[in-house]
């Protein structure tokens, strides 16, 4: 048990990283999110401003000119019929307070959409699939799944930009913390950009509906220090581990089917259908985040992925004990 | 005092001049506005789509003008006019005889646009299914020809039941909006016409 | 005398036995556009609690983390219907209902202009209803897939393709909708020729009543606004069976197209929701205030504006797609934009109550209750018109709270006030004032807790239509709360129930004109007789009423 939770610990590719679990909007931590804030508290203020006027008008108007017991029930009061001025004040100051929005609007909705990318740029494509991410690093070779490594952006470089795609029906990107949402969309090309200025798992989820575990549909961005962001990125482009000592369960693996939907770079195993295994074992989570990566539960997952996930595309495929076992083995040596 | 008399003056004027539009008339415009919102999405369903096919056939590859069809469903406009105008003054038989015409005409564009279908989808392969396209033509070209239908329909109604010897003069106001739907299915068609034969090849 | 029957309380006529076979058939077969009216509203009643059961369930499922009383299908199907049904088959009924119920009343005609469309209307839209139901039955389509649908109450493209929805729930999704539209259309254009052609003389378009206004400038958003949607469910029905490619990502056809008709039809349709509402307090406020609607002139071109720019402001519901910053700009304008004319309208209203003399019956309470709801929800609204901010909170909880201000803080409590209003007209009996203020209170705290909250997990991450969450992302006191929320507007609703069915048999008897008030439906008895007015009013002002009870200071010497 205690080893089990040691390796659990030592198996996060992360120790020490702040995890923003609570993805707070208004604690941003890159650019396009600092934006968005500053351009939500201008909007409060306007919004508040006007809410305190006009509720206090109504509120006042409800006190003040209630009926009082001693009322003349018969006696109306002045019957009026409106104010041409007071119509063309209450227009013209709403429409001048609605300009001064969407001047501020036009401007951070230009900064954000158009902005080139700074130098020394990571790209990244984000495949949305029901329901896991597709993670690929062309200029580093790495192919991965569900938690994303960027490289912390010092003083305007090392940010990130993602190229959003969808294999089937449309998900969405969103860290609260990082940047606004950006839809992934099938036939289509997206855009996003965000540069964590602090270290640390900032939580996200896909943000529209996308089937029956879209709930489960989770993210992690790992932004890590530059240079182990390398390391980690050097590490993934490696092709599978290959223990000799573990040759039989590897056989077993690849004689069941779990090859036709999973790639472990360097063996026989080339689906395209499920996430890519190479590394499974420095992810901190299986299943798009819906369990840690922990003994435990890699193997209930193997065994039956519709108990902790009803509805995902991952059948049970009814191993035997001592398939699951060899099965389960194999996996954790993919460090 | 004084007010209660004015009030009672002022009300039976208005009374005798009170007049409104035909209800029915609204009705009519009315719902062909509402239509036409409807042609528009498949407009520019069809408008959006062009040229954007992944496979043929293209709309040029296997488009006709037609022609014939045309020209017949848009006479039949100023034959029905001919026909309302007639039941106007009364003259039941130059309106039965218009009136037939309009059907003929009718008929004869409904023809041609199932030939040309038949054409489309056994010669050329072309169906609903096959890219968009095909999705977009027969979609906006169908909801055209479904619209003739039910006019169509409308019209036999109207004639069989003047052969059958029912006062269709006393109906007169319906026989017209009959005639406004007709003239709208009519304006569709040019639109049609245009984005699919004369822009979209 | 004025040839209008001055409203006398005139005593109650013993109806005759009729026998069961005999009532059902009258109302079966009914044109009468009243009977057809009280139908709709009942419809809508039925299809609410059973929509507000769903939301409850819903709450039960998000009140704690890792939630176990629904499974995350039954979930998905529970959010599809209850939007669904509270859009299509609460909301819209309530507008036939009302417009119906009232509109030949308050113009001096005999009925509506086409009775018998008016009846295809309200049995064609039952009937989409009730298909789009029997889908929890007939959805199980090939294999057992499917049930009622799951897809969402907007059904984006392609989760709503053959591919990710198997069986036949989408179908009827999208079949049940059409259908239950057609009686929307119908509706619509019957209340056009109805104000056009069928006022009463005298009556000229500016002296008709706010509320016939309101109901027909939102029946022109009807008609121009429900094809788009019908054109969209036709496509999709035509890719899901015949395999056509409209939004058929492979052949090149665009999920987005389907976004863009939605929309289209949308955003003008959560207008064409709430415009019942500013109908009904145009004609609540100024009686319990005892003044005229301030700014008449100006609140028709305020209808008429949020009308227009209702039309072009759809694609606020698509920032996050990725579109040019020129279209994301244009939008966010737009959207700011409609927010002035509504602001105007709350200014009106407010103005009406200035200097007033305000009587705090039941209605009049909701009325305020909109006021200060509405007024939130416009600000909130306008939090997700400025694009940068949307991009955080589109899709969020904060959208979900946004929306429930608007229609229940909203359009319920402007539907209650003015049931509360017109109950005693339609029935001839008063609801109980005590438990009317009794429901007031339990839905203003219910709906509060509920919907003040959920703003902040917006803000805190938690997107839509999860149907679960973990403990560890601070969600869970805020769902807790809301869920508690849920449970007493429960109560809310069912002290409303109680009321009615109480107050049909034992409430106070209402008379013709309860509350003192001067349109022309209170000129004939509670409840009229069938066809409406002994004799067709000829009317002089825009409050008829008002002239005949005060002839020495009528509204026509100062119109």
């Amino acid at each position: 048990m205690l080893r089990h939770a040691l390796l659990a610990l030592l198996q996060s590719d992360v120790p020490g990283l702040p995890e923003h679990r609570v993805a707070n909007m208004f604690n941003p931590l890159a650019s396009p999110g600092a934006s968005e804030k500053e351009i939500a508290l201008l909007t409060f203020a306007v919004t508040g401003a006007i809410f305190v006027v006009v509720a206090g008008l109504i509120v006042f108007a409800m006190w003040r000119f209630r009926r009082k017991p001693g009322d003349d029930e018969r006696q109306e009061p002045p019957q009026v019929y409106g104010s041409n001025q007071i119509e063309v004040a209450w227009t013209v100051i709403p429409i001048l307070i609605v300009f001064v929005l969407i001047g501020v609007s036009a401007r951070v909705i230009v900064g954000v959409e158009n902005a080139s990318p700074p130098p020394a740029t990571v790209k990244l494509t984000l495949v949305g699939h029901q329901w896991w991410w597709e993670v690929d690093y062309p200029e580093f070779k790495v192919h991965t799944a569900n938690e994303i490594h960027v490289p912390v952006a010092h003083n305007g470089s090392h940010a990130t930009y993602l190229t959003l795609e969808s294999a089937d029906v449309i998900h969405s990107f969103w860290a609260p913390q990082l940047a606004g949402k950006v839809d992934l969309i099938p036939n289509r090309q997206n855009f996003t950009w965000i540069d964590p200025s602090e270290p640390g798992v900032y939580f996200g989820n896909c943000a529209e509906y996308c089937g029956t575990q879209h709930a489960n549909m989770l993210l992690r961005v790992i932004a890590q220090e530059p240079a182990d962001f390398n390391r980690w990125a050097a590490a993934e482009a490696k092709p599978a581990v290959d223990d000799p000592e573990m040759a039989a369960a590897k056989a077993m693996y690849q004689s069941l089917s779990c090859v036709n939907c999973h790639t472990i770079r360097g063996t026989s195993s080339r689906g395209t259908f499920g996430p890519d295994l190479t590394h499974l074992m420095s992810r901190e989570t299986i299943g798009a985040g819906v369990l840690t990566n922990t003994h435990e539960h890699l193997r209930a997952w193997v065994d039956d992925p519709q108990e902790s996930k009803p509805g995902s595309l991952m059948p049970s495929m009814k191993l035997t004990d001592r398939e699951l076992n060899q099965v389960v083995a194999y996996l954790e040596t993919l460090k | 005092m004084a007010n209660e008399e004015i009030l009672t003056v002022d009300a039976l004027t208005l009374e005798r001049h009170w007049t409104l539009p035909d209800r029915g008339k609204v009705g009519i415009v009315f719902l062909i506005i509402t239509e036409s919102v409807l042609f528009s999405m498949f407009v520019a369903a069809y408008l959006i789509y062009l040229g954007k096919s992944l496979v043929g056939p293209y709309p040029k590859d296997v488009l006709d003008v037609p022609i014939l069809a045309t020209i017949c469903l848009l006479s039949s406009s100023l034959t029905v006019y001919l026909a309302e105008h007639a039941l106007s003054k009364n003259e039941l038989g130059r309106f039965k005889f218009w009136w037939i015409v309009t059907i003929c005409l009718g008929l004869e564009f409904l023809m041609a646009t199932g030939l040309e279908w038949k054409k489309l989808i056994y010669e050329d392969h072309l169906t609903i299914s096959t890219n968009l396209f095909g999705t977009t033509f027969y979609s906006l070209v169908g909801l055209h020809a479904s619209h003739v239908t039910v006019g169509m329909i409308f019209l036999l109604v109207v004639l069989a039941v003047t052969l059958m010897g029912f006062p269709i003069q006393t109906q007169f106001r319906r026989v017209l909006f009959l005639s406004w739907y007709w003239h709208f299915v009519d304006a569709v068609w040019v639109v049609v016409f245009t984005v699919v034969y004369i822009i979209g090849r | 005398m004025a040839s209008i029957d001055y409203p006398l309380d005139r005593p109650r006529q013993e109806e005759e036995a009729h026998s069961f076979s005999e009532s059902l058939y009258s109302w079966v077969a009914t044109v009468d556009h009243k009977r057809l009216g009280l139908m709709y509203v009942v419809s809508a009643l039925i299809f609410l609690v059973i929509a507000g059961i769903m939301a409850l369930v819903i709450r039960m499922q998000l009140m704690f983390p890792d939630g176990h009383v629904v499974g995350p299908d039954t979930f998905d199907r529970l959010f599809t219907m209850h939007g669904t049904t509270m859009v299509f088959l609460v909301g819209m009924p309530m507008v036939a209902g009302f417009s119906n119920y009232l509109v030949p009343l308050m113009i001096g005609a005999r009925d509506m202009a086409f009775p018998r469309l008016n009846a295809f209307g309200f049995w064609i839209f039952l009937f989409g209803g009730l298909l789009l139901y029997f889908s929890y039955i007939g959805g199980g389509g090939l294999g057992g897939a499917g049930s009622a649908p799951d897809v969402g109450w907007f059904a984006y493209a392609p989760l709503t393709s053959k591919a990710f929805s198997r069986g036949a729930a989408t179908d009827y999704w999208a079949l049940g909708i059409l259908v239950s539209g057609a009686g929307s259309i119908a509706s619509a254009i019957n209340v056009i020729a109805t104000t056009i052609s069928l006022r009463c003389p005298g009556m000229t378009l500016s002296k008709m009543p706010m509320f016939v206004w309101v109901m027909l400038v939102d029946s022109w958003l009807i008609l121009i606004a429900l094809p788009p949607l019908s054109a969209a469910q036709i496509m999709l029905l035509m890719d899901r069976q015949l395999g056509a490619n409209f939004f058929d990502t492979r052949a090149g056809g665009s999920a987005v197209l389907w976004q863009h008709l939605f929309w289209i039809f949308g955003h003008p349709e959560v207008y064409i929701l709430i415009f019942p509402a500013f109908a009904i307090l145009s004609e609540v406020i100024p009686i319990f205030s005892r003044k005229p609607l301030f700014g008449k002139p100006a609140m028709v071109g305020a209808v008429v504006a949020i009308g227009f720019i209702s039309l072009g402001v759809w694609a606020h519901h698509m920032f996050a797609i990725g579109m040019t910053a020129w279209s994301n700009t244009f939008f966010a304008a737009a959207s700011m934009l409609v927010g002035v004319p509504t602001g105007i309208k709350i200014f009106n209203w407010t103005a009406t109550m200035y200097g007033g003399r305000i009587r705090y019956s039941v209605p009049m309470m909701f009325c305020c209750g909109f006021l200060l709801h509405f007024l939130v929800a416009g600000l909130t609204g306008i939090m997700l018109a400025v694009a940068p901010f949307d991009w955080q909170l589109h899709d969020s909880y904060f959208v979900v709270a946004h929306f429930h201000f608007t229609l229940i803080g909203g359009l319920v409590f402007a539907l209650m006030a003015g049931m509360y209003y017109w109950f005693p007209k339609v029935s001839g009996r008063l609801l109980s004032e005590k438990l009317g203020k009794w429901s007031f209170w339990l839905l203003v705290v219910g709906f509060n807790m509920t919907f003040i909250p959920l703003h902040f997990v917006g803000f805190l991450g938690m997107p839509r239509r999860i149907y679960t969450y973990t403990a560890d992302r601070g969600w869970n006191t805020i769902n807790f709360v809301a869920s508690i929320g849920a449970l007493i507007q429960a109560v809310a609703i069912a002290c409303f129930a109680w009321n009615v069915l109480y107050s049909l048999k034992k409430g106070e008897h209402a008379g013709d004109d309860p509350w003192d008030a001067w349109t022309l439906e209170w000129a004939t008895t509670s409840p009229p007789p069938e066809y409406n007015f002994e004799k067709l009013p000829v009317v002089r002002s825009g409050r008829p009423l008002w002239d005949l009870k005060h002839p020495h200071d009528p509204d026509w010497k100062y119109e």
